[in-house]
Order: structure tokens, then sequence, then C-alpha cells
């Protein structure tokens, strides 16, 4: 295993990280463990399932309750709850149920004086359906309950529909998750990979002790991207693996594409590693650095959700912000099947960082 | 290291200069650090600086070690001025030892020394340096798992795996059992006797009795004597001490005319004489005491060291 010939300082250095880190077992289990489990579980908790029927309550109250019921069960994806009003009300505020249906509008609030008017003269309707507009389930069962209600009631449909049901891999969630864990997993391995390594060195003066020797600078730093490199191949194909052999996530665009962009991703965040890595002399300020810098893009950068549910003005920044440039482009490989020069302005966004870590970080560079 | 190369070095001993500092100031903030300081180290020497923690020693190694830069004088060592031509390529001549560097962990002795020799054009073989360090029992050992005097010699040979010209110690032995500090020792006596120059720090009078030429007595981050260390004994201090304790009831005065004593130091009821010669000086001291009906409750004497140097020009003790 020990090879006795000396070979150039860069290969010596970089074997030296890549043992260093394989030896350090907590390191292995954040790089190779722990984005399997994260991707089985979140693959566990949003595997595909016949959607859920929505529950409805009815008034139990009301004389014709078990007919109304029997005709809302009769509807497409709800399932109809005879409850009492009390019972409705308080279900109702905390989103057990979706609607409830009743003669009586007061069930939830006292306030309703036009429609009790409209009642007390016979011109009121026939059922009320109480339920919060800003609810998205809510305003399904809104149109179900409408539909189960009038068909129950004879209306005739003028134009016949059929369903016809598509679930594809490729839409599903755990394939958009795949590639953000991708993308994820790279930032924070390389980050932290890199620079608490360089902070570690630095607190125990052994930065110190390779300056005084005539080793290249510049090969320390480069035996942290060749050594990244090397881990990368697992990184990304184990998560890729596993999304392809448990959930069947399938990579669409080019295996050759998928290993650029991981490339310049991993170089990317290498380089803002170092550069939060340059001047901190405490692991605990390294850590809040890393903190800071990679707490907003996990919630910005579309890792776990789109970022266009953000506000509109906010689209650029975070597509400015390189996790967000690298989980597009991953995307775009992985779901997409697009070539990777489809994704020319996200792999600008990332060599853009890239450059300037790494020019700022050599710049400012503490070897002490 | 060739023969022939040892004798060259050898002659060179005898007239070159290793290291010369001129004027050297060195101040962190409010902290004069090093304070002006003039030095010349010969080739082939062992030069000890010797001084307290905080007395500038680490500091002013670092500046001939080329990894602090001064903020004023000038620094040469072997002819060479750091910042003036290629540094990187200078350091292949020098070798330095850190004080409380911690190598890397996870790697093992082997490997830590193959890095280290990778860094070097020339040098001896991993082997070799791991033989000549003592290190064979222990080499595919990871460095955490290491005794500290494992630790120390460790460092010492991954200064040692190229063929340095001078070799710098900051506090070598520092927190080793005696038998550790030995062997670092035997290592040091290794090198010098192949003739190599050696700069050497520490606050261990005994060490730099035992290793060095020459010693520089450093506090306050300036240079208070300098010379062999016998010899700033003798110039300092004198050949002896002698050191009673004694109720007052004597004049002080007559004490520093006694024949034979070079100086008187003391308080609160204890003295430390300076002298020649405890065996002439003795009878004299007693005699005195007693005629001044000075209580005696203790006396004795011992050869002067340089800790007595130490406390002698600064009046505090070396180690508090």
């Amino acid at each position: 295993m020990i090879s006795k010939k000396i070979r150039h300082p860069l290969v010596e250095m970089t074997v030296a990280r890549l043992k260093e880190t394989i030896r350090e077992p907590e390191a292995m289990f954040w790089i190779f463990v722990f984005p399997i489990l994260f991707a089985i579980g979140l693959g566990i908790a949003f595997r595909d399932r016949p959607p859920e029927k929505l529950p409805v309550a009815i008034d139990q109250r009301m004389s014709d309750a078990a007919k109304v019921s029997q005709m809302i069960a009769a509807g497409s994806n709800l399932k109809p709850v005879l409850i009492s009003p009390a019972q409705a009300g308080q279900n109702l505020r905390t989103g057990k149920i979706a609607l409830v249906v009743s003669h009586d509008p007061k069930i939830i609030s006292a306030k309703n004086n036009a429609a009790d008017a409209l009642k007390a003269n016979g011109l009121g309707p026939d059922f009320f359906l109480i339920f919060d507009p800003t609810r998205p389930e809510s305003q399904l069962a809104r149109l179900a309950v409408s539909d189960a209600l009038q068909a129950g009631a004879g209306r005739k449909d003028s134009i016949s529909l059929q369903d016809e049901k598509v679930t594809e891999p490729g839409s599903r969630y755990i394939d958009y998750l795949i590639p953000g864990l991708v993308g994820m997993n790279l930032m924070g391995s390389g980050m932290w990979g890199v620079g608490f390594a360089i902070v570690f060195a630095r607190t125990r003066k052994l930065l110190k002790r390779y300056a005084a020797t005539p080793m290249r600078r510049s090969h320390y730093l480069l035996a942290f991207m060749f050594s990244r490199l090397m881990f990368l191949v697992w990184e990304v194909g184990m998560v890729v693996a596993c999304g392809w052999i448990f959930f069947n996530v399938k990579v669409y665009g080019s295996i050759l594409d998928l290993i650029l962009i991981s490339i310049i991703g991993s170089m990317t965040f290498a380089g803002m590693g170092l550069l939060v890595a340059s001047r901190a002399t405490t692991i605990e300020a390294a850590s809040g650095w890393m903190n800071f810098i990679m707490l907003p893009m996990y919630l910005l950068s579309g890792g776990f959700f789109s970022y266009t549910r953000f506000p509109a003005f906010l689209i650029p920044f975070i597509r400015a912000l390189p996790l967000t440039a690298l989980n597009d482009a991953m995307r775009a490989v992985i779901n997409e099947g697009l070539p990777l020069f489809h994704s020319w302005l996200e792999i600008l966004v990332l060599i853009a960082w890239a450059l300037v870590s790494f020019t700022v970080a050599l710049k400012i560079f503490r070897w002490q | 290291m060739g023969n022939e190369a040892i004798k060259n070095l050898g002659a060179q001993a005898q007239a070159g200069t290793a290291i010369r500092c001129r004027e050297v100031k060195k101040y962190f903030e409010a902290v004069k650090a090093v304070d002006g300081v003039d030095l010349e180290v010969k080739l082939g020497e062992c030069f000890g600086l010797l001084g307290p923690n905080g007395a500038g020693k680490t500091t002013l190694v670092e500046v001939m070690e080329g990894l602090t830069r001064q903020d004023r004088g000038t620094v040469e060592v072997l002819g060479y001025q750091w910042g003036s031509g290629d540094d990187r390529a200078f350091r292949e001549r020098i070798a330095v030892q850190l004080q409380e560097t911690q190598l890397a962990d996870k790697l093992t002795v082997y490997e830590t020394l193959k890095l280290f020799r990778s860094f070097y054009r020339r040098g001896r073989s991993v082997e070799e340096i791991i033989a000549r360090a003592g290190l064979e029992e222990k080499q595919k050992e990871r460095v955490y798992k290491l005794s500290g005097g494992t630790k120390q010699r460790l460092a010492l040979a991954c200064a040692l795996v190229s063929e340095p010209e001078i070799l710098f110690l900051d506090e070598p032995t520092t927190g080793l059992d005696p038998q550790a500090r030995n062997h670092v020792w035997q290592i040091v006596d290794e090198f010098k006797a192949q003739g190599g120059t050696i700069m050497l720090t520490t606050h261990y009078m005994e060490e730099a009795a035992r290793l060095c030429d020459r010693v520089a007595i450093m506090d306050h981050g300036k240079i208070l004597a300098l010379g062999g260390p016998a010899e700033l004994v003798e110039r300092i201090v004198g050949h002896e001490v002698i050191e009673f304790s004694a109720a007052e009831g004597f004049d002080r005065n007559l004490l520093e005319h006694l024949p034979g004593v070079k100086g008187v130091s003391g308080k609160n009821g204890g003295y430390l004489l300076r002298v020649a010669s405890a065996k002439e000086t003795l009878p004299l001291l007693l005699a005195t005491l007693e005629k001044g009906e000075a209580r005696l409750n203790r006396v004795s004497s011992r050869p002067a060291t340089l800790e007595d140097v130490f406390m002698t020009l600064t009046g505090a003790a070396l180690h508090d």
C-alpha cells in the first residue's frame, strides 16, 4: 500500500488530502451516507399515492343529511363526514375538512346577516357551502361538491367528458428533488470539505509549517481541488444511482454533461470554501460564515421547492446565486434531457463565482 | 550529504556568517516583540536565544525564517534577504521546526515524511530519515496516536528531510520528559556534528548550556547579553553563588565589600551573593554575619548558571 517512490509534490499532497478525508469517519458520513439517507427519506415521504379524497363535512342536523352524504360520496374524490356544527367549525379552521355543507350559513360565524334575511324570506339557497377560498383544496372541494350535488339533483351534462390519467416518471416530486440534492450535496461537501480543512490546518499552525517549506502554495490549494474531484464521482454518482434504483429517476440528458456540470459546480463551491477559509482563524468563525452563505441558498435556490414561488423582483437575484445556477443546470440535464449548452447562462454564473472566489481568496489568503 | 561537502561546510564555519540581524524591530500594536536586535550567527555554530515566554524569541526567529516580516532593520540568512529574490527556492536551504505545530493527525509517520520530502528537490530518503530519528517502530502509526516526545522527533525529522544548511528550532523540547528531551538533543547533536548551523530558542537554561556554542539572553524584545554559556556565567555572575537566609541585624553594605563578591541581590531576608570562589568568601561571610549578630537560617553554595545570569540582568527569575 505504501509507495516508496517520492512523487510530484502535487500528487503527494492530493494523496495526503484523500487519505485524511477517508480516515475521518464523520466526513465520510456527511459526504457519502447522509445524502443517500436523505434521498430515501424524502422519497418515502413524497412517494406516489393515489390522490387523497377531500373530506367534506355535512351538517348532521339537516333532515336530508343522509341523502346529501350519498350524493357527495358519488362525486369524484370526495369523502363526506356527518358532524355537528361545532365540530364542523373547528375542523374547518384546523384544516381537517375542506368544506362544510349546511342549510345554516351561521355555522362558523354569527355575522352573516344578509344571508339570514334571505333565508327568513324563503329566498335562500338550497345549501350553503362554507369554505376558505385561500386554501387550494377547499377550492377543489367547492367545484367537486357543486358538481356532485347538481348531478345528484338530476342535472344532465350537455357534453360528455372522459378522464385519461397519466403519471409518468419525470414529473414527480422525487424527480424534482434528486437533481436538487446533487446540487446541495456538491455545495455542502465542497464548502465544508475545503473550508474546514484549511481553517483546521491554520489553527494547528500546519499551514505555517507548510509555508516554511519550498512547497508551492498553489499546489496546496490545487490538491484540495483535485481531491474534491475524486470524491465528486461518488457524491454525484451515489445520489443519482440511488434515485435510479429506488425511485426510477432517470437521467434524460447525457452522462458526460452531468459529469461536466458536476465538475464546474464542485470547483465553484471549492473556491467559495477557500474564500471563507482564507482568513478565518477559528473553526467557529468559519462555521458562522459557511452557514451565513449556505443557509439562504438551501432556502432560495430551488433545492426542495421551486424558487418561482418567491416574488418576481427577487427571481433575478436568486438566479444569480451559484446553487440556483447549479440546480437549474442539473435539472436541465437530468430531468429535461437538454444539452449542456442550453444552460450557458447558468454555467457562466458558476464560472463567474468560481473566478471571483479564487482570485480574492488567493489575494487575501493567510498562511498563519 | 557527502563527506566532501561536510568538510567544506566545516571550513566555511570558521569564516562565514550564517545569519546576520541588524537593528531588527517588530511591533505588534502596543507590544514591542522585537525591539532593535543586532545578532550574528556563524556557520556551523549552534546559537541559542534564551529568555522567558513572551521575550520575543519566537517573533525574532520567525523573522529570520521569513515567516514574519520585520518592521525595521535587515535580516540576512546565508547572505539572502527575504523578499529580495526567490524565497521559495531559498527555502530548500533551511529547515524549520515551529513551536507547537500539529502535523496532520490522520497521516502516518511515513506518509507525513514522504509528503514533506516531496517538497524538496534534494534530500535524504524517507527510510534514512526515519532511521536517524529512531522512528522505525512508529512509521505506520498515525500522528494523533504518537506521544509528545515521538511527535517532536517527527517534527524534527520533517525539518531534516532535506539537507538543510541551517536548522531553526523553536522550543524543541518544551513539555517533554527527560528521556524524550535527550532523544531530541541527540538528533540535534548529529546535525551539528555534520557541520550544520542551528538557531534555537529555549527557556531551559540547561538546554542552552548543553547544546549551544553561544547564547543570547533575551527579554522584552531586546538582547541583554551575548556570549558562550560558560563565559556569560563567568562574566556576569561569577564562578559560583552563595545563597543564604538570615534575619536582619547586619549591614548589607558589608556584604558587598567582602573580598571576591561581585554582587549581592536579595529580599525578604534571602540573599544571593555572586562570588569568584565560594571556598574563599564563605568563611568571611560567616564571620561578618556573626559579628553583626544576625541569625543565620540556611546557607548553601553552588556553581553559577545561566538562570543566575538572567536573574542578575533582569532581577526576575526565568521561570515563575
